[in-house]
């Protein structure tokens, strides 16, 4: 196992509300992630795993602990800084997906490009060729409310990776998905996902999906508890 | 971005429908209104831009409007005469008068009386008869609106139906007999009494006996000369009070503006255009907003900054706004077309169009500062939330 670390973080931290009320949602997590991999966060409910993701992705700040995401410390960025960053570096799959209803599907998936400051007519071409390669070619005009719900989440992967991020974050991608449906997001998942230059973190409750996973963290109350290393069968 | 902005907006036809016929509707209340209201406000003057072939009104000092008569000295024609600048000076009478027609009708009118050498202050357009014709023993010329109205026949003649007045007509003015030689065509004014037209002499002959009698004198500025400038000397040498047809016309205005209560009247409901303009753009917007709001959260997360939603929402707002107005100004034009051919007053003017373009961009401005807020201090954090 010779990967390269994507992120790597000692510490982490992070609470919410204050007084009696606060809520120690990471109570000093250590981690590496590795690039070219699929991990899969799992835990029980209220762990901390949407918690992590969202401070590995940039989206929210920690309050204590180290870390680092492709040798960068988003932290240390303002605000401005780390919403470029993640334009430029993060992919995400949402649980609730996230779509814009009242855009196109390829308007959707050219969302990230175009928030890039690519020009329209290119970021609507490369949404294209990535749906194409999702099968969604024919579906690329219409709304996504028009769209079956697997359907739907293969929008949302094709808007993960538009734009070649360097870590892609899922979060409960297919718990909204009967089994068969929810094998071949995964499988769709890994198959576009996993890149060497690319880290894929997934949170699940799914055991169902345990089997894409190159590695498992099991979290609990916050911490990991459990670093199990698979041996991938494709 | 546009784009983006745009399709987001139009996607959801229903909120979009309902967003522009909202500001569509504050536009329509506001134009329409003030259209209305400057109508209105011309009309006061009126009797001034009819009378068009004076640069100068010469009046007492206390005459508040075109209708106000305070009666000046016959000697004052002189004196303006004599000022440098005046082109030519003519006296113009101008009272309220007691007339009976032939079938015994009786009105209230405005006699005018106009020079008698000249004819200058004669109505704008003749329909009948000639200006020339008051020369005419007894003359009188009267306006094509009012031989329908206040100086229609309405018992008829000689057992007859009523008819309108017409040439030939006699009319007993003042217990002076006088004969319709000419029908005119006068803009609507504000004020609604008849005019009967005659030269200066036979008004004055007709008139309640008076030491002063001459109400105004109509003055020329000569070629080149400033006609304010004039008028201050026409002023300080008569003690008269002396305005360009500009300045008796805002004199009027004003005064009219002041005793009718008309400007508070419009402004109460230019008001509430405006008023239900925000009300209704700031539901739409916020209601657009929440129902984006995770759409928002999810650009955010994807990197969208806050200036770039700023923008995007601009455009959104900006877009509507545009539509809004011009459906509004579409509505208001087309109606405001129909208003006036049913005789109301309305005058679209480029500072209407201004004013309500104005209106409505404030209404947005003040409806997407409420509703941006929300967008910007929108956690990303919420798009993992289920
Ligand atoms: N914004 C917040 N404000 C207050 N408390 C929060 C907030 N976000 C998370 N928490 C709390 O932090 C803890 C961890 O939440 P988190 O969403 O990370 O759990 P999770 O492992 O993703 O759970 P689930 O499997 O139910 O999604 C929970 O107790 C949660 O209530
Ligand atoms: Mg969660």
């Amino acid at each position: 196992m010779s990967a390269a670390v994507a992120i790597e973080c000692r510490g982490l931290t992070r609470s919410f509300g204050s007084g009696e009320t606060i809520v120690q949602a990471l109570r000093g997590v250590d981690l590496q992630i590795h690039a070219g991999q699929v991990t899969l966060l799992v835990g029980p409910s209220g762990c901390g795993k949407t918690t992590l993701i969202s401070i590995l992705s940039g989206i929210l700040r920690k309050d204590g602990g180290e870390l680092r995401v492709f040798g960068e410390n988003p932290e240390s960025y303002t605000e401005r800084q780390r919403t470029a960053w993640r334009a430029h570096n993060v992919g995400f799959v949402f649980q609730t997906l996230n779509l814009v209803p009242t855009l196109s599907v390829e308007h959707n998936v050219a969302l990230p490009l175009i928030l890039q400051g690519m020009a329209t007519r290119e970021a609507f071409a490369r949404a294209r060729a990535v749906l194409a390669a999702l099968e969604l070619a024919d579906r690329a005009g219409i709304k996504p409310g028009k769209l079956s719900g697997g359907q739907q989440q293969r929008v949302a992967i094709a808007r993960a990776l538009v734009h070649e991020p360097r870590l892609l974050v899922c979060d409960e991608p297919t718990s909204a998905l009967d089994a068969e449906n929810g094998h071949r997001v995964m499988e769709l998942l890994v198959s576009v996902g996993r890149r060497s230059n690319r880290a894929l973190v997934v949170v699940t409750h799914d055991a169902r999906i345990y089997s894409f996973a190159d590695r498992i963290l099991r979290m609990e109350d916050g911490r990991i508890v459990e670093d199990s290393s698979l041996v991938h069968q494709p | 971005m546009i784009r983006t902005a745009l399709e987001m907006l139009l996607g959801d036809r229903a909120r979009y429908f309902g967003l522009v016929v909202g500001l569509a509707f504050a536009t329509l209340l506001i134009t329409q209104q003030a259209s209305i209201f400057t109508g209105f406000t011309e009309r006061t003057a009126s009797w001034i831009r009819d009378t068009g072939q004076a640069d100068l009104w010469i009046m007492d000092t206390q005459t508040e409007f075109t209708e106000d008569r305070k009666p000046i000295q016959s000697n004052a024609l002189q004196r303006v005469r004599g000022v440098a600048g005046v082109e030519w000076a003519v006296p113009m009478y101008k009272a309220y008068i007691q007339v009976r027609l032939a079938d015994g009708t009786r009105r209230n009118v405005r006699l005018v009386g106009i020079d008698d050498a000249t004819l200058a202050g004669a109505p704008p357009v003749m329909l009948e008869g000639r200006i020339e014709d008051l020369r005419q023993d007894r003359a009188v010329i009267v306006d094509a609106r009012d031989v329908n109205d206040a100086l229609r026949l309405t018992r008829g003649l000689n057992g007859a139906g009523p008819r309108p007045l017409g040439v030939g007509d006699r009319i007993d003015i003042n217990d002076q007999d006088a004969v319709v030689v000419g029908v005119a065509q006068r803009s609507v004014e504000f004020f609604w009494d008849a005019v009967i037209y005659t030269t200066y002499s036979r008004a004055v002959r007709m008139a309640p006996r008076e030491r002063k009698l001459m109400t105004f004198v109509l003055a020329k500025v000569s070629p080149g000369a400033d006609p304010e400038e004039v008028a201050q000397r026409v002023a300080a040498a008569t003690g008269l009070a002396a305005f360009t047809s500009q300045g008796f016309e805002d004199l009027s205005k004003g005064f009219i503006l002041r005793k009718t209560g008309i400007l508070e009247n419009f402004g109460v409901t230019i008001m509430l255009g405006f008023v239900i303009g925000v009300l209704v753009a700031a539901q739409m917007l916020h209601n657009f907003v929440v129902e984006n709001q995770k759409s928002f959260a999810a650009m955010k997360a994807m990197g969208a900054s806050n200036g770039y939603l700023l923008r995007l929402v601009s455009v959104q707002v900006g877009f509507a706004a545009v539509m809004g107005l011009g459906i509004g100004l579409g509505i208001a034009a087309v109606s405001g077309h129909f208003l006036e051919q049913s005789g109301l007053a309305f005058r679209m003017t480029w500072d209407v169009v201004v004013l309500g373009a104005a209106g409505i961009l404030v209404c947005c401005l003040l409806a997407a500062a409420f509703s941006l807020r929300r967008v910007l201090k929108l956690d990303p954090a919420v798009v993992f939330k289920g």
